[in-house]
């Protein structure tokens, strides 16, 4: 049995402790937010928060993780989610839409870091998540966006 | 142009059924985009209606659809063509992918077999019926029960009013009434000039679900008492199981059957990660055949040996030979591209309950027909007998229309081998190893121009797959030997060069080849893009103004080129560092002209800043899709421009995953600036013009920056560090 805690509920698995955290979430805990899309840690699909940081469950063995605090685009905070969500909104982000769980997952760890990020600190934190619909040009300018939106409500 | 008379031809084009709960549903038939290839040229059988609209007792608008969004916008546009003519506010539309509850199956299913129009700019005109049909039912039901004339109704923000008695009624309120009805045969279009939606940048209605995570791809299907199934493949094309040791596999924790099907082993489990521990256990011996002796480096030679010879003739205009021989300069080039695999997102997947007496199938597709018709013959049933629910599509780019239905035929023959429900899932590896890609094709040219370097002959050979071949479509589709998909792009050149000659051989493999966004058109824009780039450098002319002097009886072309030639700045230098490329290709009913900013520094490398693109797509039902698909066409196009590549090797797909097979990722993207031209003519496609004019502007705009031709893609850094030590 391994001991998760998953947007805020507390689970027991019975899984052996190397099966990749992304399976465990999807075919376990059937939470299907979290896309597979390689495997490898290669496209960002599969991207989750561990401990707020933004990490590639498709490679990262249940049992790192066990005890720590896991949150997938689900259980993503408002205050983290909403302004992402509505600038991915504003900017009509989504195409298929397959994608956009792991780059919304990766964007709300880099605004957390960094709430003004540049163009080449998006480009760093983004780069490692794959749109084969190319919406890169939109993400980066929801990025912006929910950045500005975040930073006025703060200044308020 | 005044509103138009539309008179429903096939009687069951619609049919109105009472709602579940009351209301009122009208079904029809929306082709998709498989569908409307084969229906080209074959007669479309009777099929069931594939999308509904269901207004209830509480006014509320539900536009379902079986129809696959894979992201080009179809759940928004559809939508927006419907409620332009019913007279609705589009916030009170909602989409929704047609349910497989039995109830539905009952009420409109079963009763409804309705004729299928077939084209994209048939649905332009059919769903406006749809929605134009649907107010003047509401507005015949109002009438009757004011005792009014309906000529003297109005219907406005989803109300009928009749103005002269102050009465007003919702259309909730009417939809039950309305769907006691019949269906009127003759319904009046809108003139476009009243249109309130069309046109608009509405929002999307797909977006919510596909940001939160609770949108249902086919991989996030779940159904009861399912086991999650990998299959074992051959490793090379046509191979077969020769021997199987499957001990260790059944050991692992999870599994529970393993099993031979036509297509290898598969590995049955309770969940994914122990299906995958239980396939790597499986030890199998392949009788691989001649798949085995496949190799990139001798079907390009192959090729090359063909090319020599003439190939059947797709387009003659005079005589290219002797115009040729008699020019005053005569150029050359070779041009090749690889094969492609389309690296959907979303891998392929399929999800089958299969009963004795009927069979549901859960999966992204984009070819409902066809794989209904294949998955009955596996299944021994009759296509009625089995139910498509179509799911989102983590993209399509044509893989998830596949003309011999392979995903969803394996995975049928996997839950007859199981005897239960099963999720069949392809890793990203037996994705990108499992065929069905973008032909390799190769191009041979020549041309010629006069004393004033005016082109006066041009050939064009090419060399590569049949995608119809094989198909079910064979028979319609290839004429006189040509497979009007291979010479797209290339038969009808625009240019006006009084001798043509365009030939073309399609010799026959084992790899698996099929349509990948815009199909012939992305070689033929990318191979007659550099060319004529070519001869206007060899003419000592600009790109723009050789094109535009050749392209004079062209007007939606030399549109688009002098747009993106303004928007671009052609003609003024470009920032420093940069060099731009142009290029202008017709496909699709849509005309796209594409300017790229590069710059290569000296070990070859690429970078693309900018792409502004011109469009002509006719009158635009929604702009800002347009942008996306322009967007993302581009950057589509741009993986395939500077990375992409399959390649084998001892019958061996040599790539993999996404280290090995690269695509453009956020770094790497340009900036897009997209402009439409104005225009009222019939829509067309957005969904991939947009990709075939890459690579070329690109290509070009290295021209421009080393005086280098890269003449074969990818276009990586090694290439084109070749290309620039050649010169
Ligand atoms: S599935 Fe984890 S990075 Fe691709
Ligand atoms: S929206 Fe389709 S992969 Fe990103």
């Amino acid at each position: 049995m391994i001991k998760l805690n998953v947007n805020g509920k507390d689970y027991a698995v019975d899984v052996s402790s190397e099966v990749p955290l992304l399976w465990v979430i999807r075919d376990h805990l059937q939470l299907t937010g979290t896309k597979f899309g390689c495997g490898m840690s290669l496209c960002g699909a599969c991207t989750v928060h561990v401990d707020g940081e933004a990490t590639r469950s498709c490679v990262t063995p249940v049992g790192d993780v066990a005890g720590k605090k896991i949150v997938t685009i689900e259980g993503l905070p408002p205050d983290l989610g909403n302004p992402l969500q509505t600038a991915w909104t504003a900017e009509e982000v989504p195409q298929c839409g397959y994608c956009q769980p792991g780059q919304i997952m990766a964007a709300a760890a880099l605004l957390a870091l960094n709430p003004k990020p540049e163009d080449a600190e998006i480009d760093d934190a983004m780069s490692g998540n794959i749109c084969r619909c190319g919406t890169y040009p939109r993400i980066r300018r929801a990025i912006h966006l929910a950045a500005k939106t975040t930073s006025a409500r703060g200044e308020q | 142009m005044n509103g138009t008379s539309i008179d429903i031809r096939r009687r069951n084009f619609l049919k109105a059924s009472a709602a579940v709960g009351g209301g009122l549903i009208l079904g029809f038939y929306v082709p998709s985009r498989g569908a409307e290839i084969a229906a080209a040229q074959v007669p479309p059988p009777a099929v069931e209606p594939n999308a509904w609209i269901r207004i209830d007792s509480n006014g509320n608008i539900t536009i379902l659809v079986a129809k696959a969004e894979m992201g080009q916008g179809v759940y928004t546009s559809m939508p927006m063509l419907i409620a332009e003519e019913l007279e609705v506010n589009w916030d009170k539309i909602r989409v929704a992918p047609a349910p497989a509850a039995p109830v539905y199956k009952h009420t409109v299913f079963g009763v409804q077999v309705t004729g299928g129009s077939t084209s994209v700019s048939s649905s332009w005109d059919q769903l406006r019926t749809v929605g134009a049909t649907m107010r003047e039912m509401l507005i015949l039901t109002a009438a009757k029960q004011w005792g009014v004339a309906p000529e003297t109704c109005q219907a406005k923000m989803g109300l009928v009013k009749h103005s002269a008695s102050s009465r007003e009624a919702d259309y909730g309120s009417l939809a039950e009434q309305a769907a006691k009805m019949s269906v009127p045969q003759n319904v009046t279009l809108k003139d476009p000039k009243d249109f309130k939606i069309i046109g608009k940048a509405v929002p999307r209605l797909d977006t919510p679900e596909k940001i939160d995570g609770s949108g249902l791809f086919g991989l996030d299907v779940r159904i009861l008492d399912m086991l999650i199934a990998v299959v074992a493949r051959s490793p090379v094309f046509g191979g077969t199981v020769k021997s199987i040791k499957d001990d260790q596999a059944k050991k692992i924790p999870g599994v529970k059957i393993v099993a031979q099907v036509p297509t290898g082993i598969v590995v049955a489990a309770d969940d994914f990660w122990s299906a995958k521990q239980g396939r790597d256990a499986l030890e199998i011996v392949w009788e691989e055949g001649e798949g085995a002796q496949l190799s990139t480096e001798a079907l390009r030679e192959q090729y090359a040996e063909l090319a020599k010879a003439p190939g059947a003739v797709a387009h003659k205009e005079g005589d290219a030979g002797q115009a040729l021989s008699g020019a005053a300069k005569q150029l050359e080039g070779v041009y090749e591209v690889p094969y492609l695999a389309h690296a959907c997102m979303e891998p392929l997947n399929c999800v089958v309950d299969l009963r004795e007496d009927r069979c549901e199938i859960w999966t992204g597709t984009q070819f409902q027909g066809g794989d209904q018709n294949a998955a009955a013959a596996v299944a021994g049933l009759q296509p009625e007998q089995v139910k498509i629910n179509t799911m989102l599509l983590g993209g399509g780019f044509g893989r998830r229309a596949n003309p011999h239905s392979d995903f969803v035929v394996e995975a049928v023959q996997v839950a007859k081998a199981l005897k239960k429900p099963v999720k069949v899932i392809w890793t990203r590896e037996d994705d990108m190893r499992g065929g069905y890609y973008r032909p390799l094709w190769y191009s041979k040219l020549a041309a010629g121009l006069d004393e004033e370097g005016k082109p006066v002959a041009w050939t064009h050979r090419i060399v590569g797959q049949s995608i119809i071949a094989g198909t079910a479509f064979e028979e319609a589709m290839i004429q006189n030997g040509i497979d009007g998909a291979s010479v797209e792009g290339a038969a009808d050149l625009p240019y006006a060069i009084p001798n043509l000659l365009v030939d073309l051989h399609s010799p026959k493999n084992l790899v698996p080849v099929q349509w990948w966004r815009s199909v012939g058109h992305s070689h033929t824009g990318f191979v007659v893009e550099s060319f004529i780039d070519e001869l206007a450098a060899a003419a000592g002319k600009d790109p723009y103004e050789f094109r535009r002097n050749l392209l004079a009886a062209h007007p939606r072309h030399l549109g688009v080129l002098e747009l993106v030639a303004k928007q671009a700045g052609w003609g003024q230098a470009p920032p420093a560092g940069r060099s731009r490329g142009l290029s202008v290709h017709a496909s699709f009913g849509s005309w796209v002209a594409q300017v790229a900013e590069v710059s290569v520094d000296k070990n070859g490398q690429i970078s693309v800043h900018r792409v502004v693109c011109a469009v002509d797509c006719g009158r635009v039902v929604n702009p800002d899709t347009v942008k996306a698909q322009m967007e993302s066409g581009i950057i589509f196009g741009l993986s395939a421009a500077l990375f992409g590549e399959i390649t084998l090797k001892g019958g061996r797909v040599e790539q993999s995953n996404f280290h090995d097979y690269p695509v453009v990722r956020l770094d790497e993207s340009p900036e897009v600036d997209v402009h439409i031209v104005p225009s009222s003519e019939r829509p067309t496609g957005v969904g991939e013009p947009g990709t075939p004019p890459i690579a070329a502007a690109v290509a070009n705009a290295v021209f421009a920056a080393t005086g280098a031709r890269v003449r074969r893609l990818p276009m990586t850094a090694d290439r084109v560090k070749e290309a620039m030590k050649a010169m």
